[in-house]
Formats: structure tokens, sequence, C-alpha cells
């Protein structure tokens, strides 16, 4: 049998990495959650170029570390389309999400399907919506911020940045103060 | 002696800089696909490729629009995606890595496969034949 370390030497030798790992991941707290009041983390170049070339670069702060891993981890099966990359642009933005991903209370829990669409924060935020909003061509998806969160790709979600989508039918008009 | 060795390795700059920015063009692009297809392209079927559904829910078109020379549209987040044809847009294939990958992931949307050096031709040359 080959000899190995005690487990408490292992621990020591990985010392400086957790201590990095802990040290950027508690920069990170203050800024991470993309709320009406906080500043988002400007979104790495690579994110931007790669991820909101199809759709806008939803904040890192929006899904935990361990959905982000996931969503990384399959990318060729990309909620319905293929979105595979190649590795090295993977791992880097892998690695960037994994150091800016939600730690706010609100978002620590993993959302069903790893989409911020069904996080508990997410529905609860929107309930006061008819849910037939949706489905409309204007709107197209949940996931579609900027139908209505006009800077939702400088990821600014403020409630003052809300307009009624053009071409949404007047009867969702109710759900509007712009 | 020297000089042999300076024209020499002017001559190879010259190649390699020639070959850096032909690869760069949807010209280039074409050449290299259709040699690998082993056959010249025929923009015809390219476009009918295009239009085509080839058994699943999406054509190209889908997204792209049946004439890809102005803003298409992502059919599921409604994205905006710029046109396609080279002559309305000059950043398209000009980066064969670039082409690639689109290629890669789309096919797959498209056609479950990857598409074959020779559709890729066809569609690439039926794009390069759209001019203003």
């Amino acid at each position: 049998m080959k000899n190995r370390p005690l487990a408490p030497v292992q621990y020591a030798r990985e010392a400086p990495k957790w201590i990095a790992i802990l040290a950027l991941a508690g920069l990170s707290i203050g800024s991470a959650w993309a709320d009406s009041k906080g500043p988002m983390v400007p979104p790495l170049p690579k994110y931007q170029a790669e991820c909101a070339a199809c759709h806008i670069a939803y904040p890192a702060g929006m899904l935990p570390a361990a959905s982000w891993k996931r969503v990384m981890g399959s990318l060729d099966k990309h909620y319905g389309t293929d979105a595979s990359l190649d590795e090295a642009s993977v791992r880097e933005i892998s690695q960037w999400l994994q150091v800016n991903a939600g730690t706010y209370k609100r978002v620590r829990e993993e959302p069903p399907q790893d989409r911020i669409t069904t996080s508990a924060w997410f529905v609860r935020k929107h309930d006061e919506l008819d849910p037939a909003i949706w489905k409309q061509a204007a709107v197209k998806s949940a996931a579609n911020c900027i139908a209505c969160h006009t800077r939702a790709d400088k990821g600014s979600f403020s409630e003052r940045e809300i307009t009624f989508p053009k071409g949404l039918d007047a009867r969702f008009r109710r759900n509007w103060s712009d | 002696m020297h000089t042999f060795f300076r024209i020499l390795g002017g001559v190879t700059l010259v190649w390699a800089c020639t070959t850096l920015l032909w690869a760069g063009t949807p010209a280039e692009q074409l050449n290299a696909l259709a040699a690998q297809a082993g056959r010249s392209a025929n923009p015809a079927q390219g476009q009918q490729f295009f239009n085509a559904q080839h058994g699943r829910e999406w054509s190209c078109a889908s997204c792209h629009n049946a004439l890809p020379t102005g803003d298409g549209k992502h059919a599921s987040t409604g994205k905006a995606i710029t046109a396609l044809a080279p002559a309305f847009n000059p950043e398209r294939f000009t980066d064969p890595a670039k082409s690639e990958k689109w290629f890669r992931r789309n096919c797959n949307d498209v056609l479950a496969r990857e598409c074959t050096a020779a559709e890729k031709a066809d569609l690439l040359a039926w794009l390069i034949s759209l001019k203003r």
C-alpha cells in the first residue's frame, strides 16, 4: 500500500489555496448581489463575449456557486440549445463565476433546474404580475429580463428603470407604474 | 549569404501575413470548406439547406430569418442577432474559429449532428452571394 500523508498534513498543505479562496469569496460577498441598491460586479470580458452573445449577461450573483457549476458543466445542453465552448474558455468563465456567485442568503438556495427565474426570491419579486405576461411575444420568457428591466444588460435592476414592453397588450398595464 | 536570408525572411513574413489575412475572409473560409468537401460549393443548395427543417423544431432561418441580410432574433431568448450575410455585416466569417464554434452549436440545434464540410460550403457560398 502506498504511504499517504496524514489528513491534517494534507489540509495544512492546501491551506494557502483555501485562504486565497476564502479571501476572494469574502471580497465578493458585499458586491455579489445585484439588487437595486448595489452595483453589479463588472462582468469578466470572456463572460460578456461568450454568454451575452445569446442573452443578457446575467449577474453572477443571481445563482449560487453549485448552480453555476452545473450550468458550466452542461453547456452542450444549455436550456434547450447547444452552447458548448472550448475548454479554456469554460475554465476561465467557471472560475470567475465561482468567485462571484451569489452568497447572499436569498441566493444561497439552489433553484430548481438552476434557473434564476425559479428562485424563490425571483418568484416573490414578480408575484404581482399576471403569469400570462411571460408568454407574450413582447416578453418571450421570464428569462428575458431586458423586456422590462431596461438596464438589465448592465446588471441594473432598479425599479425606476422598469418600463412597459413595447407591443405588449394594454391589459397588462395595471401591473405598471411607469 | 546574408542577403539571401534577409530576402527569405522577408518572403516568409509576407507569406505569413497574407495567409493570416486570407484566413480572415469569408472567401478564404469558403475555399477551405470546399477543399475539405472535395467539390465546389452550390449556393442554391445552401439556401435550401438554410431554410429547411431537419427533423427538429428549428431551421437556421428560425433565428437568422429566411433572408439573413438584416437583424434576426434568437428563437428562445429573443436577443437580436446581427445580419449573417458578410455583405451586410463585415464581421461575419472573419474568424475561422468563431465560425466553427457557431456551426458546431447551431448545426447541433438544427440537425442534431455536426454539419458536413459540403453543407457548410454550400451555405457560406449562398451567404456570400447575397449582395447589397
